[in-house]
């Protein structure tokens, strides 16, 4: 913090300086001391909070459990990573995690390209200011509510069944499966893909497609070569909500999953919430943290944070 | 570029991601005036009875006391803090000002259960009990970001001349505070203070970590959906979360519309 320079401060008026000899002025010839009063509050609240947190969460990992007493020990040990590791359900619940993570991300850039596309290029601007805010609302609508609504939908006397009833298809039996989770998941998610994706293909001049087809490429092949590479950063970035939000979520798989649908959220809770056993749910929760670090890394290669 | 027949592909397309998106929310909301106890599609009618019901429900108004006491503490912890951070990131050069940035947004970029398992292991770690006020912590570090972005967009489509020409008039810092940045500002603020309790109001992951044996709302509708109980008064419940959430939301959207004034370009 050794070179603040206030944007405002250039040459403070000789009559100010002299006259205000209280704090005002004080604060106004040296304006590394209003950055330090604006700042301290903040600052000291992430880093006396939140990144003690997170460090605290990163040292516990390597601590245990009394077994008897389920107090912490501060024993340093590499038993709780040892565990994961050579656990098949542990790697399983890590796969399932990341498998659905990854399905749940390509379903949302599937469904909302295309319906991306309609809002950037097709809608007019008052049909899209209205998309833009049907997309957004759902978002505010209360997640918990919107799992439970499909909970509702999915029952065996649901709406689901109902409608396959009317049709005359026999009964759908998706309650409760990867079937489930795939399908509300995808729900929760999907306008944090349309809007990243939105905004990048409304950034597309329209010259580039009409360039493309004065050099005589069709309309698909204008989309394949030109409009769906430079849209491909928003995919990008909506894919890092998608796949973040999925892979930290533990309600949804504890709702609408079935049994043996545990995801690393779901251990992690019931090792703080059942078992007391804190340090390894930290040792367990640090694998999502670094999941999400690649991730982020090769986003930033495709150039998804220009992007948002 | 699009042919005829693409666009009404499209069409149809975004037919259908909307129906997808909203007939969930409307059967939901059709649900909360279902008059029977039994959760069956399709409703037998439609009656308010449970509406009385749920507003009766003692367990239901501790939690919604509890939930609407954190998001308020919390909404003001984000906004002192949020729009703190905004000022210092607008108006100084500093070493480290691009960390700020990304610190302040990781509570929310990271999955909820390590922003909670990481406030857990903390509190643990300190001794602390869990509280109306553990949970106020883990709802303001992840509020912050919102006020943050909002009031920090606010400041960069303001001329810096309105300041300077405040100055210029002989205006103290405080007075230009006071009648110049804080009028440009406010709508920005309040529009975050809003997100930033809509956001508090429904977070479930982070506070099952941080409540202990209390429930907020989510808490409490969350663990009658897991052990399927009450589910009419839940149904009720979900409704009023619903509107209490979209209203301040659609409020902060107008706000923020309404600022052609001070727009740079």
């Amino acid at each position: 913090m050794a070179s603040v320079s206030g944007q405002a401060g250039r040459q403070p008026v000789a009559r100010a300086a002299t006259r205000g000899a209280g704090l005002a002025a004080l604060l106004w010839r040296r304006p590394w001391l209003r950055a330090v009063g604006l700042l301290s509050a903040p600052l000291a609240w992430f880093v006396l909070i939140y990144l003690a947190s997170l460090a605290v969460l990163l040292v516990t990992a390597f601590w245990r459990i009394n077994p008897f007493t389920t107090d912490i020990e501060r024993v340093w040990s590499l038993d709780n990573f040892k565990t994961l590791v050579e656990s098949a359900t542990y790697r399983r619940i890590a796969l399932r995690t990341v498998g659905m993570s990854a399905a749940v991300t390509v379903t949302d850039a599937l469904a909302a390209f295309p319906f991306a596309w309609y809002m950037a290029r097709v809608a007019s601007s008052r049909v899209r200011s209205a998309l833009f805010v049907a997309v957004m609302l759902p978002l505010w609508a209360s997640y918990l509510a919107r799992v439970y609504a499909w909970l509702l939908i999915f029952a065996n006397n649901g709406a689901l069944n109902w409608a396959a009833d009317r049709i005359g298809l026999p009964s759908l039996g998706i309650g409760y499966s990867n079937w489930a989770m795939w399908i509300v998941f995808s729900y929760i998610w999907l306008p944090f893909m349309i809007i990243p994706v939105y905004a990048a293909l409304e950034r597309i001049p329209d010259s580039y497609a009409e360039a493309s087809a004065d050099l005589g490429a069709r309309g698909w092949w204008t989309a394949r070569r030109v409009i769906i590479p430079l849209a491909l950063p928003g995919v990008i970035a909506g894919s890092v909500f998608t796949f973040s939000l999925t892979l930290g979520d533990y309600v949804t798989p504890l709702l609408v999953g079935g049994a043996g649908s545990d995801f690393i959220g779901n251990v992690v809770y019931q090792s703080v919430g059942v078992a007391n056993n804190i340090p390894f749910a930290a040792a367990f929760a640090t694998v999502p943290v670094v999941i999400m670090a690649l991730y982020l890394v090769l986003a930033r290669r495709f150039g998804a944070f220009e992007a948002l | 570029m699009e042919g005829r027949a693409t666009r009404v592909a499209l069409r149809l397309w975004v037919a259908l991601v909307l129906a997808f998106l909203f007939v969930p929310i409307v059967i939901i909301v059709l649900y909360a005036f279902n008059p029977s106890n039994i959760q069956s599609w399709p409703i037998p009618g439609l009656s308010l009875k449970w509406f009385a019901l749920t507003w009766r429900n003692p367990e239901i108004r501790a939690a919604l006391l509890l939930s609407v006491k954190a998001g308020l503490a919390a909404t003001a912890i984000a906004m002192l803090l949020g729009s703190a951070a905004a000022f210092a990131v607008h108006r100084f050069r500093f070493f480290g000002r691009e960390v700020v940035s990304f610190v302040v947004v990781l509570p929310l970029a990271l999955p909820g259960i390590i922003t909670g398992m990481a406030l857990n292991a903390f509190f643990a770690f300190n001794g602390l009990n869990l509280s109306l006020w553990t949970i106020v912590i883990g709802h303001a570090t992840f509020c912050i970001v919102i006020v943050y972005n909002n009031v920090l967009a606010r400041l960069r489509r303001t001329a810096p001349s309105l300041v300077e020409a405040s100055m210029d008039l002989g205006a103290s810092g405080w007075q230009t505070f006071r009648y110049v940045t804080l009028p440009v500002i406010s709508t920005a603020l309040v529009s975050g203070g809003l997100l930033a309790f809509a956001l508090s109001f429904d977070e479930v992951i982070v506070t099952t970590f941080t409540a202990g044996a209390q429930n907020t709302l989510p808490l409490w509708i969350f663990g009658a959906i897991r052990l399927g109980q009450q589910l009419p008064e839940v149904n009720v419940v979900v409704l009023v979360i619903i509107a209490l959430t979209i209203v301040p939301v659609v409020i902060a959207q107008r706000l923020t519309r309404e600022s052609g004034l001070i727009r740079r370009g």
